[in-house]
């Protein structure tokens, strides 16, 4: 039986408030070790106050050759954006 | 410089018109600093160059840390001791920021260490040079991780991502490397006059060596011109060596050391230091295993791996083991 450890993606809340931001990832043989492992490696300098992790091959990634179906659409509808719209400055600020 | 002599897979660069349309819209990405990620297509020579140049630098991290790790129980206060175990905590970590760069191109790190301990992949030349005296860990912080740093600046905007990534991440940490082996340094060279001696004696086995891990010159090699093109390689060796000398020569003024170098001399007109090349057949002896420590080396880190095997194995087991319980109580 292969015994190379699972590879486990390192996600860190950096301060309160923020959300977990993906950081690096790294070998464990489970969640708990992983956890451990994430603390020795990506939060020697007060890096964090939170870790998430993940096993790598739970992940689901959009495919790089479906970059244009996926996210071309959203590139034409300017108006989703409030600077579409002209208001006049004497309306004061909205 | 932590990768030497990475032998860049191909023919050297490619004119243009005889590129696949691929390889053209993949170098029109480089051209325009555009980061290369692990799932976008690649050409073959490019993954293979980079797994061998990222694999060399994290093995050159794990391997660093022996030199070190030998004065850790003889650090000669208490507060040394703390700084220099953390200073090799962060080489390991060096390590695995790196392994995982190199993962992401398909190798496992179980791969890439067994390549290392059968003499397939190479580490840097630097580690092969005994830690003699408490000097001799200033000097590696100072002349060693000086010139890793003078590579892994620019390296940091490397075209492929995640190899960017951990060049950012560690050059974050790898300043404090310096800095506190310059504090050793210049704690021995104003001390007693045994204590300037052992700095000097330290400086003067260091400074050809560190000059070496920057590797010969490269500035005909074709190879060089498609790592370049590929910006897997950012200056030459030789530009980088010239930083690293006009940089540290005041250092060592400061320190009142001198560098071992008869020959080193201001070049008012060049706007840069003078210098002697390094011994180059000292250099490929060194390569090709018979430098002071290469064997010692080796052996640490097969030793390391074969004794650890247990351990590894013991706790995939209790992993599995636990996880197969968890499914049959669900």
């Amino acid at each position: 039986m292969k015994n190379e450890w699972p590879l486990w993606e390192v996600f860190i809340r950096g301060q309160h408030g923020m959300s977990h931001r993906h950081v690096g990832s790294l070998h464990a043989p489970d969640a708990e070790m992983a956890v451990k492992n994430a603390r020795d490696v990506y939060t020697r300098r007060n890096e964090g106050v939170s870790i998430w992790v993940v096993e790598a091959r739970h992940i689901t990634a959009t495919n790089p050759g479906d970059k244009g179906p996926m996210f071309e659409p959203s590139e034409s509808k300017i108006y989703r954006h409030p600077t579409f719209f002209d208001i006049p400055d004497d309306v004061g600020a909205m | 410089m932590y990768a030497q002599m990475i032998k860049t897979a191909g023919t050297g660069v490619k004119p243009r018109e005889e590129m696949t349309p691929e390889e053209a819209a993949f170098q029109d990405k480089i051209d325009a600093d555009i980061k290369i990620e692990p799932k976008d297509w690649m050409p073959d020579d490019y993954r293979a160059t980079l797994i061998r140049q990222i694999g060399q630098h994290a093995h050159s991290e794990i391997v660093g840390q022996l030199p070190e790790g030998n004065w850790i129980t003889r650090a000669p206060t208490l507060e040394r001791k703390a700084i220099l175990l953390a200073k090799v905590q962060d080489e390991a970590g060096h390590g695995l920021y790196l392994y995982c760069a190199a993962e992401t191109l398909g190798v496992s790190r179980d791969e890439l260490t067994e390549d290392l301990l059968s003499g397939r992949m190479k580490y840097s030349s630097i580690f092969n040079y005994p830690t003699l005296n408490w000097a001799d860990i200033g000097a590696v912080g100072w002349l060693v991780d000086g010139a890793a740093i003078m590579n892994q600046v620019p390296l940091q905007r490397t075209s492929y991502g995640p190899y960017s990534r951990a060049m950012i991440r560690i050059c974050k940490e790898e300043s404090f490397h310096q800095r506190q082996g310059y504090d050793i340094m210049m704690k021995m060279a104003q001390g007693t006059e045994a204590q300037k001696k052992m700095a000097q004696d330290a400086l003067n086995r260091f400074w050809y060596p560190s000059l070496m891990m920057f590797g010969p010159s490269d500035k005909e090699s074709v190879h060089s011109a498609q790592s370049m093109a590929w910006k897997i390689k950012i200056d030459s060796n030789d530009e980088l060596r010239q930083r690293f000398v006009d940089q540290t020569v005041p250092q060592a003024e400061y320190l009142g050391l001198s560098i071992p170098d008869d020959k080193l001399k201001w070049n008012e007109e060049r706007g840069h230091y003078d210098f002697s090349e390094p011994d180059w057949t000292e250099f490929f002896n060194v390569l090709k295993g018979k430098g002071p420590c290469n064997t010692e080396r080796m052996n640490d880190r097969k030793r390391a791996w074969e004794e650890g095997a247990w351990v590894r194995d013991g706790l995939m087991a209790h992993a599995r083991k636990r996880a197969a319980r968890k499914v049959a109580a669900e």
